[in-house]
């Protein structure tokens, strides 16, 4: 009886096997793991390769016109060189044969890496490029899609927040603004000069320091004897750290104290304490969504690390966009799935993402602020949930 | 000409037409790697040119190959494709003239060392001068295709190891063997020792920028960091090594396995990459000091000196 019984067992488990017989979809992903991005992508990019990864099995593979497709992920190095981006990109779509691959890295990883999803038809839905061309870039290669945002919009925002203050009578006038001399610095610098002036902003000091500054205290201490009303500095992560740093130990007394790139991440947070609390930095999210403290729950269950508050949440986004698109297109035929991104919105973490003319998502978290030991977003070009800014009050 | 060396130029000249066939056979990925290969083959071999006899390291690859990738980037919406290479060429040559006269009389420790700061002087000067101008990374949106570049890179060898084989046979080249040889007693002799390395150094500078402009539309976007990467220099030095840079071919030879090894290596160990590429670099200079060339020519005299005693 009881060999009957486990013979049973054998026979029902094999049936099973057969009929959940699962399909595998070949994902590719290129990203730096060496050179000088490898930082920030260890931070924002790969974890949420692991986590959509992990999310989409767990829930038992894509489902694919009735179809169960789990993802396996082929994963290189680009050692944050374009000329390795190419090479990785050529060699999953043809040695590989990756049946999509997520976007590349940083701006100039992505459009490197451009011309060759184009040539085999993979659509390119990038969430760390930021690029001022987008209507040249999308006549180019149309698959390619923006979602981060561009430097007129972050700045925009910001000015926006800071008029804002102004007129509420809780700021003055003066700005001191320093920028790292880097292309996004430059980049961000170069639009917030006009924005603030237009603004009725007076720059009472402006400078700028090259990448990988030791000591940025003569330009803390610059800005400091400016006395201005508020301090804007459009950094790169190391120097975003030293800036606030030196601003503690200059105790630099302004109402506004806004850093760029890596404000947003927790290790700021966990680095500076309550002395963080009012400073505010470039992007952000929703921290008080619900999707997204859900989000963040997980990314920390599965990658053992938390996600940052701005670039992490888009990054998963675009990974949802694939994931929908291939679902929604009830194909894996890359020309299909390129269609079916073109011509559909899509809910994701961040919340709808739609396309205007150019491929790009005009929708995205300009600035946000730590508040009581929260990073949320402040000002938007249309993300729902930005809370009300407060002042910076002391360094304490 | 004796009958060896027409036999040589029609043998080089036959492998080349053979290597430009490429595109008609091979897939995308095939030739991705062939443009690589043709791009390190233009930069060892004009590296060799001058490093080989002159055994000056020079670490300056990647600013002079930088410096290309901009003229493109700069002159590509203003002047035709065409005009740039030469142009990239010149800047190439002149610069690396400038830094030759101010190195080159001194010991090979300077030199190295300032062609490794090179780079690093280039780029802070282009960034310096984007942070004053306000200017962006540059698009470089043509219709040039991979094909294209690989041809273009397969002519640029071409022309190299023309210009290497019309040097060693000039008095230019005479004068190079002897210094190679001793720079006393070059000088004893009455050759300009100075004046005959910095000719030699203008040519890898005028072809490094050269394929830095070839290859610039492949980038599609220049930046600073990604044109100058310092990787690029020390990658050049590691292959034209194992290649060996005592003959022109010699640097090909190293060139077509480390590309495939490198390839290999990222391809399949892509959470150690750096690692495994840094042990290959050392295996390369420990085991194999003179490179293919010499492996080559002891395992001749080797079988030279059997024979000898049969």
């Amino acid at each position: 009886m009881t060999k009957h019984i486990l013979g049973l067992a054998t026979v029902l488990a094999m049936a099973a096997g057969a009929v959940s017989a699962q399909e595998t979809l070949t994902i590719g992903a290129v990203g730096p793991k060496t050179g000088p991005l490898a930082g920030g992508a260890a931070v924002t990019y790969w974890p949420n390769v692991q986590l959509w990864a992990h999310d989409i099995n767990a829930r038992g593979g894509l489902d694919v016109d009735g179809t169960k497709y789990m993802v396996e992920i082929v994963e290189y190095d680009d050692q944050t060189n374009p000329a390795q981006t190419i090479a990785a990109v050529q060699r999953l779509a043809t040695q590989d044969e990756a049946d999509f691959i997520l976007p590349p890295y940083s701006t100039g990883l992505n459009l490197a890496a451009a011309p060759i999803y184009d040539r085999f038809g993979y659509p390119q839905v990038t969430s760390t490029a930021n690029t001022g061309n987008v209507a040249d870039l999308s006549s180019k290669f149309p698959n390619l899609y923006i979602t981060l945002g561009a430097a007129d919009g972050m700045v925009g925002g910001l000015v926006d927040v800071m008029s804002a203050m102004r007129e509420a009578g809780e700021i003055g006038n003066t700005v001191a603004m320093v920028n790292v001399a880097d292309a996004f610095g430059i980049e961000l610098a170069e639009a917030a000069r006009p924005a603030f002036e237009e603004a009725g902003f007076e720059i009472v000091y402006d400078t700028s320091y090259p990448l990988g500054t030791q000591d940025i205290s003569p330009v803390v201490r610059g800005a400091k004897e400016a006395a201005p009303d508020s301090f804007v500095a459009f950094s790169y992560p190391p120097d975003t750290f030293a800036l606030t740093e030196q601003a503690i130990i200059e105790d630099l007394d302004v109402k506004v104290f806004y850093t760029a790139v890596a404000t947003a991440f927790p290790a700021y947070g966990g680095r500076f304490g309550a002395a963080a609390d009012g400073v505010m930095g470039i992007g952000g999210v929703n921290a008080f969504d619900p999707a997204f403290q859900e989000y963040a729950a997980r990314h920390e269950e599965v990658t053992g690390a938390k996600p940052d508050s701005w670039a992490s949440a888009m990054v998963y986004s675009t990974f949802q966009i694939y994931e929908q698109a291939i679902e929604g297109a009830g194909s894996v035929d890359k020309a299909d799935v390129a269609a079916f991104i073109a011509d559909n919105d899509f809910e994701t973490l961040i919340g709808t993402i739609s396309w205007d003319e150019n491929n790009n998502n005009a929708a995205y978290w300009t600035v946000g602020q730590w508040q009581d030991g929260v990073y949320t977003g402040i000002a938007s070009t249309g993300r729902d949930g930005a809370v009300d800014p407060i002042l910076k009050d002391g360094w304490e | 000409m004796t009958r060896t060396e027409i036999q040589q130029v029609a043998l080089a000249a036959a492998l080349l037409a053979a290597a430009a066939c490429l595109p008609f056979v091979s897939d995308a990925y095939l030739l991705s790697i062939g443009v690589t290969i043709a791009m390190y083959t233009v930069l060892a071999t004009s590296w060799a040119l001058f490093s080989g006899p002159t055994h000056y390291i020079s670490l300056a690859t990647a600013a002079f190959f930088g410096i290309g990738t901009y003229v493109t980037g700069m002159g590509i919406e203003h002047l035709p494709y065409w005009l740039l290479l030469p142009i990239a060429g010149l800047i190439g040559a002149v610069l690396a003239a400038l830094v030759g006269i101010a190195t080159l009389r001194l010991s090979g420790v300077y030199f190295v060392i300032f062609t490794l700061g090179l780079a690093e002087l280039v780029r802070q000067i282009i960034t310096w001068f984007q942070n004053i101008s306000g200017q962006k990374g540059l698009y470089v949106l043509t219709a040039i295709t991979e094909e294209h570049i690989y041809w273009q890179l397969v002519g640029l060898a071409a022309l190299v190891f023309l210009t290497g084989w019309a040097i060693w046979r000039s008095r230019l080249g005479f004068a190079v063997r002897i210094l190679g040889d001793d720079e006393e007693v070059a000088r004893h002799a009455g050759i300009n020792t100075a004046r005959v390395k910095v000719l030699l150094f203008m040519v890898p500078g005028a072809v490094a920028a050269i394929t830095g402009a070839i290859l610039a539309p492949r980038y599609v976007y220049i930046e600073p960091s990604i044109a100058f990467t310092p990787m690029l220099s020390f990658q050049v030095v590691i292959m034209a090594l194992l290649g060996g840079t005592g003959r022109l071919w010699g640097p090909i030879v190293g060139v077509i396995p480390f590309t495939f090894l490198w390839e290999a290596i990222s391809g399949t160990f892509p959470n150690q990459t750096t690692l495994l590429l840094g042990l290959s670099f050392l295996v390369i200079v420990y085991l194999l000091p003179k490179g293919f060339v010499g492996l080559m020519q002891s395992a001749r005299n080797r079988v030279n000196r059997r024979e000898g005693f049969a």
